[in-house]
């Protein structure tokens, strides 16, 4: 099976609505989403998303409620259909697909989870884990041992037998986590997957989806309302406000150079210490080496750096990644970076 | 001289009326009419209090080629008996299995002897509730009625219960997963379903003993099933259309075909309302079960007739306390299996 798989999305639009084509030619001559809805009453979903979703990372698509992420997620896998535009999954685009290849689509390359969680409540524990390997035809003896191993890698070994309403919210996502990993999909689409759970569970969710990213290296695509969350689990971040892409690209790097009023209120109140790293911030090529007071990896956050110089702002610290020297780094410039208008006025 | 003359003189149409006037039979109020004849003139003040709505009698006074409403009537009944021979010939045959399905299950019913009979009632009962309390009061139930000699007429009453609960939800549930899947469908059944509700029960006996004749099985088999079959064909609809949309979306996502979707996810989560339906529908068929003696339906029903007519107070009372145990047996046991069937998928938490 294909473990590289990309998806990419070009001029997509969605419009919700009575006479989705009328109203795609107005949006494109550049009507507003508010507008749109006043006067036609259709509702403008996506307008000219593009995004590249590459293979072995996650991207996450981050906005307010009815920004339309939902709706984004659900064109990966066409659970909703678009009003113009290309998906290309691997390259193919799959609105040409027929039913039967669109199908095999869904049950080979991709899995879900859902804000929900979405689990059959009249099966087991087991039996929902192993759901889309059943769907493809295969009997509970081909795919017993996968479910049990993702289940055990879950935390959830021994509990194969209960039913999903026996279980806490945490654990019924741990099920839906093992079911779109028993299924050995390349891609995987999280929506709001952990949205629904109370703080500390989170948390834990979210390590445990970068350890097991760390070795399986899927391609996922993960919804989020909440920048910290978006922040720590993102390769690719994408934000999106009233169905347009505002700005994406790599979070460090919309960190320190937000485009948009729209981000830099979004920003504002995020602790940036924890979020930012020593490879955002460094100087790789200073005009002299200067006297450093140690040495710290590049994917270091700032807050641990500060810990380290125990709060001196004169000292600078060499900056290494796997073994090899990288960079300087500064601590005034580190605690320039805090303040999030000051980072962007220095462009950095 | 009659009130609305006027509008056929007025619209040239005379000629036509009275082209081939035969004094059909009187009505009453004609008769009436002649009888006070040469009454003097009324005024202008009277006439218009006793002015008659233009209806079809009040028309036909002006107009004798305008047809009066006792033609209609006549009309209908005459339609009624031409469409009936050809109909027979297309229902007799489809409708002859319920027939012998019907006798059959009475033949069994009432010839297999009490103490197999009522040991093999006990194991369903204990299959569908798993409940000894229950188990109990069926047995004493039906050890009660035994005793009193009314065995016989309340396993008559079941076997027709038996086969037409069951053919109602051999066709009721597809009818009802048809009509979940298709708005068209469910805005075509509804009208329909609602009329078979509403209609009292005797206003479709009346077809119905036109077309089959009152010593067939069928008749009554016919007139059951129509009226129990409605509450298993709208809760399956319901339960379809009210499964989790989350759950009938991740089933799309991992790809499941329509009919995947239906079998793993659909029925399965819709069973709670459509066992809600089997135990309305079982019932419905045991109310129909008593009016259906009327057409020759066998069973307790017929003792409270017999109480009815002869002015027998203690047989009808005793019939129908007989018709209550049942009734009480059959919903306890379908609801005891409701609720295991509950237990067994319980709603998911949010
Ligand atoms: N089937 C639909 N018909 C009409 N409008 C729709 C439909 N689905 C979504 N929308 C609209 O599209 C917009 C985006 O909705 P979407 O569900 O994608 O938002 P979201 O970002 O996922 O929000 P949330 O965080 O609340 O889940 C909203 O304005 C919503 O009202
Ligand atoms: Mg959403």
């Amino acid at each position: 099976m294909d473990h590289n798989a990309s998806v990419s999305i070009r001029n997509l639009y969605k419009i919700f609505g009575a006479n989705p084509v009328a109203a795609l030619k107005r949006v494109r001559a550049g009507m507003s989403k508010a507008d749109l809805m006043n006067e036609h009453r259709h509702v403008l979903g996506l307008s000219d998303i593009n995004v590249e979703m590459k293979a072995g990372e996650i991207t996450v698509i981050m906005g307010l409620s009815g920004s339309g992420k939902s709706t984004l997620i659900r064109h990966v896998n066409r659970l909703i259909e678009p009003t113009a535009g290309e998906i290309l999954v691997n390259g193919e685009n799959i609105l040409d697909f027929g039913e039967a290849r669109l199908r095999d689509l869904r049950r080979r390359q991709m899995s879900m989870v859902f804000q929900h969680f979405a689990l059959l409540p009249h099966k087991t524990v087991l039996d929902n884990t192993g759901m889309a390997r059943a769907v493809r035809g295969e009997d509970r003896a081909a795919y017993e041992q996968d479910a049990r191993k993702w289940l055990d890698r879950v935390g959830l070994g021994g509990q194969e037998s209960q039913y999903p309403h026996q279980l806490s919210g945490g654990m019924q996502q741990r099920v839906g986590i093992s079911r779109a990993l028993t299924s050995n999909a390349p891609i995987m689409l999280m929506d709001e997957a952990f949205s629904a759970l109370d703080p500390l569970i989170r948390t834990d969710m979210q390590d445990l989806l970068l350890e097991l990213q760390k070795e399986l290296h899927k391609t996922i695509v993960f919804i989020s309302h909440d920048l910290d969350e978006a922040l720590k689990l993102a390769d690719h971040l994408v934000i999106l406000k009233d169905g347009i892409v505002v700005q994406q690209g790599e979070p460090q790097e919309i960190l320190l150079n937000p485009n948009d009023p729209y981000i830099v209120d979004f920003i504002s109140d995020i602790n940036r210490a924890r979020v930012l790293r020593v490879r955002s911030v460094m100087d790789t090529s200073p005009a002299e080496a200067p006297s450093t007071a140690g040495k710290v990896d590049a994917d270091d956050t700032l807050e641990s750096v500060i810990a380290l110089s125990g709060g001196d702002t004169a000292l600078s610290y060499e900056v290494h990644r796997d073994g090899a020297h990288v960079g300087f780094l500064n601590m005034k410039k580190l605690v320039r970076a805090l303040v999030p208008m000051q980072a962007a006025e220095n462009g950095m | 001289m009659a009130t609305y003359d006027f509008i056929f003189n007025g619209l040239g149409l005379r000629d036509w009326c009275d082209q081939d006037a035969t004094t059909g039979p009187m009505s009453m109020a004609d008769l009436l009419a002649g009888s006070g004849g040469g009454q003097a003139e009324k005024t202008m003040l009277q006439s218009l209090w006793e002015l008659p709505f233009p209806s079809l009698d009040a028309l036909n006074q002006a107009c004798p080629a305008i047809s009066r409403s006792r033609d209609l009537t006549r009309g209908l009944e005459e339609s009624f008996l031409n469409v009936k021979d050809p109909l027979k010939v297309v229902l007799d045959p489809i409708t002859q299995p319920l027939s012998w399905v019907l006798e059959t299950a009475l033949q069994i019913f009432t010839t297999t002897p009490w103490w197999v009979m009522l040991p093999l009632l006990l194991v369903l009962v204990w299959v569908a509730s798993r409940s000894w309390a229950l188990m109990g009061f069926v047995a004493t139930a039906l050890g009660f009625l035994l005793f009193v000699d009314h065995y016989t007429f309340a396993m008559q009453t079941m076997s027709i219960i038996f086969v037409c609960a069951f053919l109602c939800v051999v066709f009721g549930v597809p009818i009802g997963i048809a009509m979940s899947r298709s708005d068209t469908m469910q805005r075509i059944s509804i009208p329909i379903l609602d009329m078979l509700q509403t209609l009292p029960t005797f206003v479709y006996l009346i077809p119905l003993i036109f077309l089959f004749s009152v010593t067939e099985p069928k008749l009554y088999g016919i007139a059951i099933i129509l009226y129990a079959i409605v509450p298993v064909i709208r809760l399956t609809d319901l339960g379809i259309r009210l499964v989790d949309k989350d759950v009938i979306e991740a089933a799309e996502a991992f790809g499941m075909t329509r009919h995947q979707k239906l079998v793993r996810v659909q029925i399965p989560l819709a069973l709670p309302n459509i066992m809600a339906g089997v135990n309305q529908t079982i019932m419905m068929s045991l109310a129909m079960v008593v009016i259906a003696s009327l057409v020759s339906a066998p069973g307790l029903g017929v003792l409270v007739l017999r109480g009815i007519r002869n002015l027998e107070l203690g047989v009808g009372l005793m019939a129908g306390l007989g018709i209550v145990l049942l009734a009480v047996i059959l919903d306890r046991v379908t609801k005891a299996a409701l609720a295991r069937v509950n237990a067994a998928a319980s709603v998911p938490r949010h």
